[in-house]
C-alpha cells in the first residue's frame, strides 16, 4: 500500500467562495430592460423627389400632443384614457364607416384570405411635449393594437395572442398590423 | 478521574461544514447566470416612465444604450441640471450620437449588425425636442431598431 495522501484543508473554500459571490453581487445587475420596440422610418433619400405619400385620407387618424400634453386625436380633443377606444374603433371600423379607413382582403400564408384594416396612425409632438406624456400615449397606441390581435387571435384560434405558437403570431400580426408611423418632427404649436 | 470524561463528552457536537462551500458556489453559479455585468455608470437622473405594455429586451449584447435627463446631483455643479444625453461613460452631444453608433456597430459581428437595439432610456420628465433630435440622428446613421425603456405601473 502507498503512502496515504493527507487530506486537504477545505475549510476555506467556502470563503473565497463567499469573496467571489459578493465580487459578483456588487459588480452585475438583475434589472431586465423592458419597453416598448419601436422601428424607426428609414430617412428619406434627398436625390429622390418628395413625391407625397398618397394615403387616402381617410385610412390616417393623426393623434397629436401638443406642449402642454394635450392630446387630439383625428379632429377632437380628448383625454388619454378615451384614445384606445378611438383607435380600436378606428381601426376596426365595425360599421364601415365611410370616414374610418378601408379594409382590403389580403391572403395571409397558412391562413387563407382576410379582412385586413389599412389604417395608418400617425403621432406627432411638439418639442415641449413631456416625454411622459409621449410614451403614455404609444402605450395607449399599443395597448389598442394589442387587444384587437388579442380579440382576432380569441375569434379565429381560441386562445389570446399571447397563448399563440410563433406561427399563428405571425398570422395574428400579419392580420392586425401596427402601422405607428412616428412623423418627421414639426412644430405643433404654430398652424 | 471518570467524572471528567463525562463531562467532556456531553459537549454538541460541531456541525458538518464540509457541504457549506457548495452551497455557496451554488448561489455564486446563480448569480453568474442571472445577472449581467454592469457596464456602464449612469451619470443622468433616469426616473423611468410608466407604460403596460412593455415587452422584453430580447438580446442585452446586441443593444446600445443612450441615456438621457438631468445629471446626477453631483455633476450638477459642472453641467448644470439641463437634460443631457449619456453615451457610454460621459455626456455627448447629439452630434457624436453618429459617432457611437458606428463604434457599436463596429463591435459586432457581421451577422449580428442588423438586429442591433437601440435603447433610449429618458428620464420621464424630459422634453420630446431632445428626443426628437436623437431619433433623427439615428435615423440618418440609419440604426431603425429602437426600444423606449419604460415600467410596470405599479399595481394598485
Amino acid at each position: 500500500m502507498g503512502k496515504k495522501t493527507p487530506e486537504i484543508n477545505s475549510s476555506s473554500t467556502a470563503d473565497m467562495a463567499f469573496l467571489l459571490l459578493c465580487f459578483f453581487m456588487m459588480t452585475t445587475t438583475m434589472d431586465q430592460d423592458k419597453g416598448l420596440q419601436r422601428r424607426l422610418p428609414p430617412m428619406p433619400d434627398p436625390n429622390q423627389k418628395v413625391e407625397d405619400q398618397k394615403v387616402n385620407r381617410r385610412n390616417i387618424i393623426i393623434v397629436k400632443i401638443n406642449s402642454a400634453d394635450r392630446l387630439l386625436a383625428g379632429t377632437e380633443p380628448m383625454h388619454v384614457s378615451q384614445l384606445k377606444d378611438k383607435i380600436k374603433e378606428f381601426l376596426t371600423n365595425p360599421a364601415d364607416d365611410p370616414n374610418l379607413p378601408e379594409k382590403e382582403e389580403i391572403e395571409i400564408e397558412g391562413f387563407g384570405p382576410c379582412m385586413v384594416s389599412k389604417g395608418v396612425i400617425s403621432l406627432q409632438n411638439d418639442r415641449g411635449t413631456s416625454y411622459q406624456a409621449y410614451m403614455a400615449v404609444q402605450n395607449e397606441l399599443v395597448k389598442a393594437v394589442n387587444e384587437l390581435r388579442d380579440e382576432w387571435a380569441m375569434t379565429n384560434f381560441g386562445k389570446l395572442y399571447i397563448k399563440c405558437d410563433e406561427d399563428e403570431q405571425n398570422i395574428v400580426r400579419k392580420a392586425v398590423p401596427q402601422n405607428i408611423s412616428e412623423a418627421e418632427p414639426k412644430d405643433v404649436s404654430k398652424k | 478521574m471518570s467524572r471528567f470524561k463525562n463531562k467532556e463528552k456531553r459537549t454538541v457536537p460541531q456541525p458538518p461544514s464540509g457541504s457549506l462551500s457548495d452551497i455557496v458556489f451554488m448561489l455564486l453559479f446563480f448569480f453568474m447566470v442571472t445577472t449581467t455585468m454592469r457596464e456602464t455608470e449612469n451619470k443622468v437622473i433616469v426616473k423611468l416612465p410608466e407604460a403596460s405594455e412593455i415587452a422584453k429586451l430580447e438580446r442585452k449584447d446586441l443593444s446600445s444604450y443612450i441615456n438621457i435627463g438631468t445629471p446626477i446631483r453631483s455633476l450638477q455643479a459642472q453641467y448644470g441640471n439641463d437634460s443631457r444625453i449619456q453615451l457610454n461613460d460621459s455626456f455627448k452631444t447629439v452630434n457624436e450620437i453618429r459617432d457611437f453608433i458606428a463604434a457599436e456597430r463596429d463591435a459586432m459581428s457581421e451577422a449580428d449588425r442588423s438586429f442591433m437595439t437601440v435603447v433610449i432610456k429618458a428620464d420621464e420628465s424630459t422634453r420630446m425636442g431632445i428626443v426628437t433630435d436623437v431619433k433623427q440622428e439615428l435615423r440618418k446613421c440609419s440604426a431603425l431598431k429602437i426600444m423606449y425603456t419604460a415600467r410596470k405601473p405599479a399595481e394598485e
